[in-house]
């Protein structure tokens, strides 16, 4: 008896629930017309910077490509033309190639390039309806000159934090620089291995 | 020149008939926006504004689906299944009286002196188009989906008409009319409030709504007696549950919550004010629908029908003696 009273008083709760849920704020982003802020480090399509002078930074070294863990980097080098410089180095990427199916996002790219001249955009729609659009070649992959020469990571919102103690908080927000403190870490290390962070 | 009977009664049951499809369409918009709330999510919102053009985009896409019929279903019984359980649903809107005027005059299609019972035959018949449909798909799960509706119905049938009777030997008429007549003082929820909790049950039960949807039963059954359809035919099994609810909706607003009488004491209950209490009162009971099945989770099977059994029978069997004796010891009341 005093079980299936209990279960009544369970009953009451759940309508109440349900009912105080209508009035609630809902969480849906409704996407294509609402974009949700993304972390600043945000893993997204490739982008092949370029010098303040308008140069590829891009040497043509392949490092990117034996760094990729899924074998979605093609990169086959050249030399440089005195006459028409392609890079400020000897080699220049004749061809570089990026299948974007292939590839996990997972930025050690990035990492490995010695020039910074590969970077992760945050942008992501790239759905297509046919396989082969998915392999960027330097066609898509290059910044175009009017464009600018792209922006590094750290470069995005406000340059590297020192305070990397964010990571747990960041996992629940989109507070845009616990976000970014969360997922530069890799990058402000390597600068760091370089000498170059305060 | 008159008017000849039967244009009239063809004009009411055309209207009728546009109304009830018009707040099918839209008591299901409004079941996916109220569970929508209820989840959390914003519900349907892209087609037209609140996605008001919803049903109307849905009805596009049933009709425009390929009509599949497996090749071990019984083609005849297959395809003549949802419409039984349309027309039993529609049919029930013949004789639901939707207000009357002061002179008594009903705005219904027809007025039936058996009417409860008229209902109640109909839906009866209408078990048919889903265990028929069960049965003529020609594979396992509408089997068992079918088996089980035609268990559920007739366990579930037999309390809710037990619930009703209480109602009956208040009023003494089974004409729909007398009985909302009778409720002019009070309503039967509060003498019959025993019925009208067995009536809720047995009329979600009934219907085949969550959390008594065991013929449906996504999780177990796929669809159950529906798994086979698809487009047009499918869409017709849609618009009879709906349909459904609507008419258990209706009665409950005419059985137990005073039909059209008005709420409030010194407000007209007549004519299109009376419309307005009816469509209150049948579309709270369509709310309550809504909230149980995004609510309560599915019964289990057995625990179906035990409780339909040992619980809301014997109770509905002691609710209608009860309430016998007492119209029988109070002449006055009867």
């Amino acid at each position: 008896m005093r079980k299936n009273l209990y279960n009544v008083g369970a009953l009451f709760r759940g309508f109440s629930t349900t009912f105080s849920y209508i009035f609630k704020k809902k969480p849906t982003v409704e996407y294509p017309s609402v974009k949700k802020q993304h972390a600043p480090r945000f893993h997204g399509l490739h982008e092949l910077r370029r010098y303040d002078d308008g140069k590829e930074r891009c040497i043509g070294c392949e490092l990117c490509a034996i760094a990729c863990p899924a074998n979605a980097i093609t990169v086959i080098g050249a030399e440089n033309a005195p006459e028409d410089r392609r890079s400020p180095g000897e080699r220049y990427a004749a061809s570089y190639e990026i299948d974007e199916l292939r590839c996990i996002f997972c930025g050690l790219c990035e990492e490995a390039c010695p020039t910074d001249a590969i970077v992760l955009t945050p942008r992501f729609e790239m759905a297509d309806y046919r396989r082969g659009a998915f392999v960027y070649a330097k066609d898509r992959l290059l910044v175009p000159t009017e464009a600018g020469v792209g922006t590094a990571p750290d470069e995005r919102p406000n340059g590297i934090p020192s305070d990397l103690g964010g990571v747990a908080r960041a996992k629940d927000t989109v507070d845009i620089t616990a976000g970014y403190e969360a997922t530069n870490r890799g990058h402000i290390l390597k600068k760091q291995r370089r000498g170059l962070a305060g | 020149m008159s008017i000849p009977i039967w244009l009239i009664v063809l004009i009411k049951a055309i209207v009728v008939l546009a109304v009830v499809i018009t707040t099918f369409a839209y008591s299901m918009l409004f079941e996916r926006k109220v569970m929508g709330w209820m989840q959390l999510r914003p519900g349907p919102n892209r087609v037209g504004p609140w996605g008001l053009m919803q049903p109307a985009a849905d009805a596009v896409k049933m009709i425009f689906k390929e009509d599949l019929t497996p090749d071990t279903a019984d083609p005849l019984i297959y395809r003549l299944a949802p419409f039984i359980s349309l027309l039993c649903a529609m049919g029930a809107f013949a004789i639901i009286p939707f207000s009357a005027n002061a002179d008594g005059t009903l705005w219904a299609v027809g007025n039936v002196n058996a009417g409860i019972l008229f209902v109640f035959a109909l839906t009866s018949i209408g078990v048919y188009g889903i265990s028929l449909a069960g049965w003529a798909s020609g594979s396992k799960f509408p089997l068992l989906g079918s088996v089980r509706s035609t268990a559920q119905m007739i366990s579930y049938e037999l309390s809710m008409s037990m619930s009703v009777i209480g109602v009956l030997i208040l009023t003494g008429s089974t004409a729909l009319a007398d009985i909302v007549n009778a409720q002019q003082r009070v309503w039967f929820i509060i003498p019959q409030i025993i019925g009208f909790v067995i009536y809720v049950i047995t009329a979600v039960a009934e219907t085949n709504r969550a959390p008594f949807d065991l013929v449906e039963a996504e999780t177990e059954l796929v669809g159950g007696f529906h798994t086979e359809y698809s487009g047009l035919r499918f869409g017709l099994f849609f618009i009879a549950e709906y349909l459904n609810m609507i008419t258990v909706s209706c009665l409950a607003t005419l059985l137990f919550l005073g039909g059209w009488n008005s709420p409030i004491p010194w407000l007209p209950s007549t004519g299109v004010m009376g419309l307005v209490w009816f469509l209150i009162k049948a579309g709270l009971f369509l709310f309550f629908y809504i909230w149980l099945r995004s609510t309560l989770p599915r019964f289990r099977y057995d625990r179906l029908m035990d409780f339909g059994w040992k619980v809301l029978f014997p109770v509905a069997t002691l609710n209608l003696v009860i309430t016998a004796v007492v119209v029988a010891l109070m002449p006055s009341h009867a």
